[in-house]
């Protein structure tokens, strides 16, 4: 479904990406893991097109088209869906309004009937209980005033409103108290299906319990240094990035 | 596809050669102003001496007075011999179909969600005789009397009841008030008079109906709404069509009165053209808004969205006298391309208790200008007055301002004011944030805008709101990237 070849990026004249390579079948889960800086928020907003970052390398295949010349609107059309690690707030528009937007874009796309609003609410109503989300939070203005899990489930349940294919998520459990954590990975883990991929972002290998990775990928400086199944998240929790310092080039250096 | 500037001007355009030959065949008068041009438009209209009178008062107050400087806009001086003072209405249907007209008009007109049959009035097409705009007018008028509501143009009113036009003409807007309401109140051409008996709660929003017939009433409009004690009325004005006359200034006058317990809303919405995307042939829209809460617990209201003139000067006040009276102002007001606008409010305290907010929404997009001018003044005897402000300024792209002067007057230790001032950036962040939902660019950004603009928009009347946010994204067309 995803296919990362040699992926190069900066951000004005710093080189944050320095040759990913990665592929994603659909079905499958994988983490990406590595240490603060090592560039695995870029790489989400590389796959979701924030214009921020020039790609100075390589190519990203999206069932065999390529991702890097689409627009983010399109790509989000497509069925990329980022949830973000710094949720944005938006004064005024009501999440309800603002779901329901972002769906008929989609839909437009796509030249398909725009959604029932009485389908809609019906849908938005099961997915909020399914989050253990105050109905109050339909009426509130985009993530304005949410708490920092408040913002992270509101994540989750865009994604489960659109359905996007691939889904990224970008440390969404960070904020998020215990009860919370297993109630955002239980929304996460009805997503799971053949046709889906998800990336998660973490820290955390407390997440992966719940959140069971096919794949574990280590990030550090711009590159994927390690990758293995879901015990190599076991070894890093138990051992820290420490013990990969050999594979990182630069540490490598330093050492010397 | 054109862009809405290219086609409000081809459409403003075309509309001027038919306007114009049509007005050469009309009534009009020479240009130039005088005393006997004065005399002129008062004997066309038939009217008596005592205005007649006041008009001439009005003219020789206004030879004194010198343009004002201070407003923060900028314009080539305009030259008043060279205005036409007095045109009849033109009402020629000019074409005669919708197929006629520009399919780049209907779009916007689709797009502003405008009902056909005013599209037709609007864009000059000949009405079918299937939609019957007298009868429903009369079914309205009809309405409105059983209640005694007195609801007409002003001109009519000089002559039906003479004694309330005389008691109120000019009690909140004196003649001698500032250099354009001096101006208007010399050669003003019609508008519209509205009176509520005492304990009427006027059971229509006013207007809302009579829009297509009204919107003729020319460049020096004069409208004077009485509300008796306790009652209501709420009163729209302007239409989100683009709108153009071939008059450049234009210098309104609207005076309101609320008695003991009474409450006026008035709405409107502007969007007179602005001029090309260089500012040539915009309005020049100065307009003198003023509204008295002369009895107790009276309440005044002011909202207003303006997206359209070149230039808008215009500070709708209330001289809140009565005790615990309420003044109110709402306002959104958008400057794109080369639009400047000086707006704001006065809030005048004189009664005990008295209480006024104002909410002013500033939305600036390519070199679009926009400043909040708001005098907040609370008098020796206004005990426990109370002034709330909140201006807030969004700018879209780099090359547009936003400026804001508050002035402060307090003449009484008890009294409460606050303001509060924000300038925002429609953010990188938000835009992208919505994209990557799906949504295109120009629909978050009039997402975004429209969520900046909530407060106000929560207090138009429900119709009124609907066209307003639909107005701001046709206004905002192409303003980004
Ligand atoms: N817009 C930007 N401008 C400048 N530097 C940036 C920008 N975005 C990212 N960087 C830099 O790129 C590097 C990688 O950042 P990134 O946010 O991708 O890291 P991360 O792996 O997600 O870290 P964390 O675990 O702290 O979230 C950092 O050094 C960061 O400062
Ligand atoms: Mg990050």
């Amino acid at each position: 479904m995803l296919e990362i070849k040699d992926l190069h990026a900066r951000c004005d004249a710093t080189e944050i990406l320095r040759g990913i390579n990665l592929q994603v079948r659909a079905g499958e889960v994988h983490a990406i893991m590595g240490p603060n800086g090592s560039g695995k928020s870029t790489l989400a907003h590389v796959l979701a097109g924030r214009e921020d970052y020039e790609v100075t390398q390589g190519e990203v295949l999206f069932n065999g088209t390529s991702l890097l010349d689409m627009e983010v609107e399109q790509r989000a059309a497509e069925g990329i869906f980022m949830a973000y690690q710094y949720p944005v707030e938006i004064p005024g528009v009501s999440n309800k309004y603002f779901l329901k937007a972002a769906m008929n874009s989609i839909r437009k796309h796509h030249k398909q009937p725009l959604i029932d609003t009485m389908d809609f609410l019906k849908v938005l109503k099961e997915k909020m209980q399914l989050l253990g989300m105050d109905k109050s939070m339909m009426e509130r203005s985009v993530n304005e005033g949410f708490s920092g899990g408040e913002k992270k489930r509101n994540e989750i349940l865009q994604m489960a409103m659109l359905q996007p294919k691939l889904a990224v998520l970008d440390e969404t459990d960070s904020g998020l108290d215990i009860d919370a954590l297993r109630i955002v990975a239980d929304g996460v883990n009805t997503l799971r299906s053949p046709e889906r991929a998800i990336i998660v972002v973490t820290h955390y290998q407390r997440l992966l319990d719940y959140i069971v990775p096919d794949y574990v990928h280590v990030l550090a400086e711009g590159r994927i240094v390690r990758s293995g199944d879901k015990t190599l998240a076991l070894e890093l929790e138990e051992k820290g990035y420490g013990f990969l310092e050999a594979l990182s080039p630069s540490a490598a250096a330093a050492a010397v | 596809m054109p862009t809405e500037n290219a086609l409000l001007k081809e459409y403003s355009e075309r509309e001027y050669e038919h306007g114009f030959v049509t007005d050469i065949e009309a009534d009009a008068i020479a240009p130039g102003l005088s005393e006997d041009i004065v005399r002129l438009i008062s004997s066309k209209k038939d009217e008596p001496e005592w205005l007649l009178e006041w008009r001439l008062k009005a003219y020789r107050h206004w030879l004194t007075l010198e343009e004002p400087q201070w407003q923060n806009v900028h314009y080539p001086p305009i030259d008043y011999q060279a205005a036409v003072y007095y045109s009849a209405p033109k009402q020629k249907p000019l074409l005669n179909s919708l197929d006629e007209v520009d399919p780049a008009l209907l779009e916007t007109y689709e797009k502003l969600g405008i009902p056909l049959e005013e599209q037709k009035a609007l864009a000059g097409v000949a009405v079918d005789a299937i939609f019957d705009s007298v009868s429903v007018a009369t079914t309205y008028r009809e309405t409105l009397e059983k209640e005694g509501v007195i609801f007409g143009p002003f001109s009519d009113a000089v002559h039906k009841y003479p004694e309330l036009v005389k008691k109120y003409l000019g009690s909140v807007v004196p003649s001698s008030d500032n250099f354009f309401a001096a101006l208007n109140s010399a050669v003003f051409s019609d508008g519209s008079f509205c009176y509520i008996p005492k304990g009427v709660r006027c059971p229509l929003e006013l207007s809302t109906y009579f829009r297509i017939n009204a919107q003729n009433t020319g460049q020096f409009e004069r409208t004077l709404i009485i509300a008796e004690e306790g009652s209501y009325v709420s009163y729209l004005e302007g239409c989100t069509a683009p709108k153009r006359d071939e008059n450049q200034l234009h210098a309104a006058v609207v005076e309101l009165v609320a008695m003991k317990d009474a409450q006026i809303k008035y709405s409107t919405v502007q969007n007179w053209y602005p001029g090309d995307a260089e500012g040539k042939g915009g309005i020049y829209n100065f307009v003198t808004k003023r509204g008295v809460c002369r009895g107790e617990n009276s309440k005044i209201s002011w909202t207003q969205v303006e997206t359209g003139s070149a230039i808008t000067w215009k500070y709708p006040s209330v001289i809140l006298q009565g005790d615990n009276s309420v003044g109110e102002f709402y306002s959104v007001a958008v400057t794109a391309n080369r639009q400047q606008a000086d707006t704001g409010s006065k809030m005048i305290h004189i009664g005990k208790n008295t209480k006024s907010t104002i909410i002013s929404k500033g939305i600036s997009a390519g070199r679009g200008q926009n400043n909040y001018r708001g005098l907040v003044k609370i008098q020796k005897g206004a005990t426990n007055a109370r002034n709330f402000s909140q201006c807030d300024s969004l700018l879209i792209g780099d090359r547009c301002g936003a400026h804001t002067f508050p002035y402060i007057e307090v003449r009484n230790a008890s009294a409460k004011v606050e303001h509060e001032a924000s300038t925002s950036k429609v953010g990188e962040d938000q835009i992208y944030y919505c994209r990557q939902r799906g949504l295109p660019t120009e629909d978050a950004v009039n997402m975004i805008v429209n969520g900046f603009c909530k407060e106000v928009y929560d207090v138009l009347p429900m119709e009124f709101a609907l066209e307003a946010r639909k107005l701001l994204s046709v206004s905002l067309e192409g303003s980004v990237g």
